[in-house]
């Protein structure tokens, strides 16, 4: 009588404990997630910094592209507005495309491609360019972790009670994994 | 496999080879006091010996491999491009950003240290700097990078505390054969049954310690292949390490300021021309051969 309790009891404590356990490890993985996806923030910030002074040095020599630093600005805001995985890679995306032009726009001005201002922040960017690309995989390699341990067994059971959803993958086209470069 | 999931398989493994070493540790002391007929003390000593060279190796060994190899500390300022190849990939691999130092010798060579990812170290040579394009050296430090992920500077370290142990144990009960009181005091032991823990004694004493270096050196050669797929996962570019891989066996340069006990940590041998073909002496040999590291890169 009393040793089926004591069993009883110390299965229920057994398995309490594994689900905490569980519960714990999935809660982690999302914990680095989380912190991944802050350092593509950081990275993204850089890169949204670096445009105004990008714009103002092109402007000096370049001062018919008007259209062209419109569209940059406005792209930079709606990346710092930007809320959520999906929005901000796609913003991101548009963004690179427009520097992209900017760089090319840049080939029909000889001055402003020997200046030594341009060809510093052409780096800068072309390095955060890359920041952004190695920020964005370690995150995705956190968000395939995380998602994985939401869907084996038994931390679906878990998953599937506290509702937990499945992180979003930082999208990337294979335009942009290029690096931003301008060949002289 | 992200930074997490490679330092947990890491951790798994690590104590796989210290429960073998464990096991070998244990029969060959047993052996031995047996043999000698003495209580475990000898054991004792051979372990203090053994844990005070190999701590003092695990905390200074990257001082003293940067004192041996004459590489000097970067900053930035010194070599932005270096420095930004380094800034990327750690920030792909979840990593605090390392130390950078350089070599100033024509053999294109690299090697990382430091006992766990906030000490680390990557040393690159001024020859590699200059016969690698940007994909190249990025494949090469990737791979540098992917040793200090996967923690096998502590690895190595722990290991190589074992293969002292059991030297210096081997070594311990061949003296006291020869020189303490197996001759003296033979005939108050019985006889019989220590003889034969004797002679087993004596096959242990000369073959453990061959043992445990081959385990160490399949060991540091797993870790060779691990650290290039890694690199690879990182840099999702595996031709880029296949081709400085090529370029750095092809360049005839030597490492002049590399050792046999700095060998190890290099990402291709220091010293070339010596590595051999046949299967036995390939025991012996700290790296895999490289066309078949190439070959495997290739096929990825």
């Amino acid at each position: 009588m009393n040793s089926t309790l004591i069993i009883v009891a110390v299965i229920l404590v057994a398995l309490g404990g594994f689900l905490w356990f569980l519960y714990n490890s999935i809660i982690v993985a999302k914990m680095r997630v989380s912190e991944a996806f802050s350092q593509i923030d950081v990275q993204l910030k850089r890169r949204t910094d670096l445009i105004p002074n990008l714009v103002e040095t092109v402007k000096g020599y370049a001062k018919h592209e008007k259209e062209l630093f419109e569209k940059v600005t406005e792209e930079r805001a709606n990346l710092v507005s930007a809320k959520g995985v999906a929005e901000k890679a796609e913003v991101n995306n548009q963004l690179s495309q427009t520097l992209k032009s900017i760089f090319a726009v840049a080939e029909a001005y000889p001055d402003l491609k020997a200046s030594q201002n341009f060809m510093e922040l052409q780096e800068e960017i072309s390095d955060t360019e890359d920041k952004v690309a190695y920020s964005r995989q370690f995150y995705n390699s956190n968000v395939l972790d995380y998602n994985t341990k939401l869907k084996v067994f038994p931390n679906v059971i878990i998953a599937r009670l506290l509702n937990f959803q499945d992180a979003e993958f930082f999208g990337a086209t294979d335009e942009e994994r290029k690096p931003v470069k301008v060949s002289f | 496999m992200n930074i997490y999931s490679a330092i947990s398989a890491n951790k798994y493994k690590t104590w796989a080879i210290m429960l073998l070493f464990v096991l070998v540790i244990t029969t060959v002391v047993y052996v031995f006091s047996k043999a000698l007929g003495y209580g475990l003390g000898f054991a004792g000593i051979a372990l203090i010996f053994a844990g005070i060279t190999s701590i003092g190796s695990y905390y200074y060994s990257d001082k003293i491999v940067l004192t041996t190899t004459g590489a000097k500390e970067i900053k930035k300022s010194d070599n932005p491009e270096l420095f930004r190849t380094v800034e990327n990939l750690c920030i792909g691999d979840g990593l605090p950003m390392p130390r950078i130092y350089i070599i100033n010798d024509p053999s294109p060579n690299a090697f990382a240290t430091g006992r766990d990812p906030k000490h680390a170290i990557v040393c690159v040579t001024t020859g590699i700097l200059t016969i690698l394009d940007k994909s190249e050296l990025e494949g090469v430090i990737a791979h540098e990078l992917s040793h200090v992920k996967n923690f096998d500077i502590r690895l190595m370290g722990i290991v190589a505390i074992l293969v002292g142990f059991i030297a210096i144990a081997a070594n311990l009960f061949m003296n006291q054969l020869w020189w303490g009181g197996f001759g003296r005091d033979r005939e108050d032991r019985n006889g019989g049954a220590q003889g034969i823990f004797l002679i087993i004694g004596i096959v242990l004493a000369i073959l453990s310690p061959i043992a445990a270096t081959l385990i160490q050196l399949a060991v540091s050669r797993k870790r060779e292949f691990l650290a290039d797929a890694s690199g690879v996962l990182l840099t999702r570019y595996p031709e880029g390490l296949a081709s400085a891989l090529e370029k750095l066996t092809r360049d005839p340069h030597t490492l002049k300021s590399a050792s046999n006990a700095t060998a190890h940590l290099f990402i291709v041998n220091p010293f070339k021309g010596k590595e051999t073909k046949q299967l036995f002496a390939s025991l012996f040999d700290t790296h895999p051969p490289i066309e078949e590291r190439i070959k495997i890169l290739r096929s990825m």
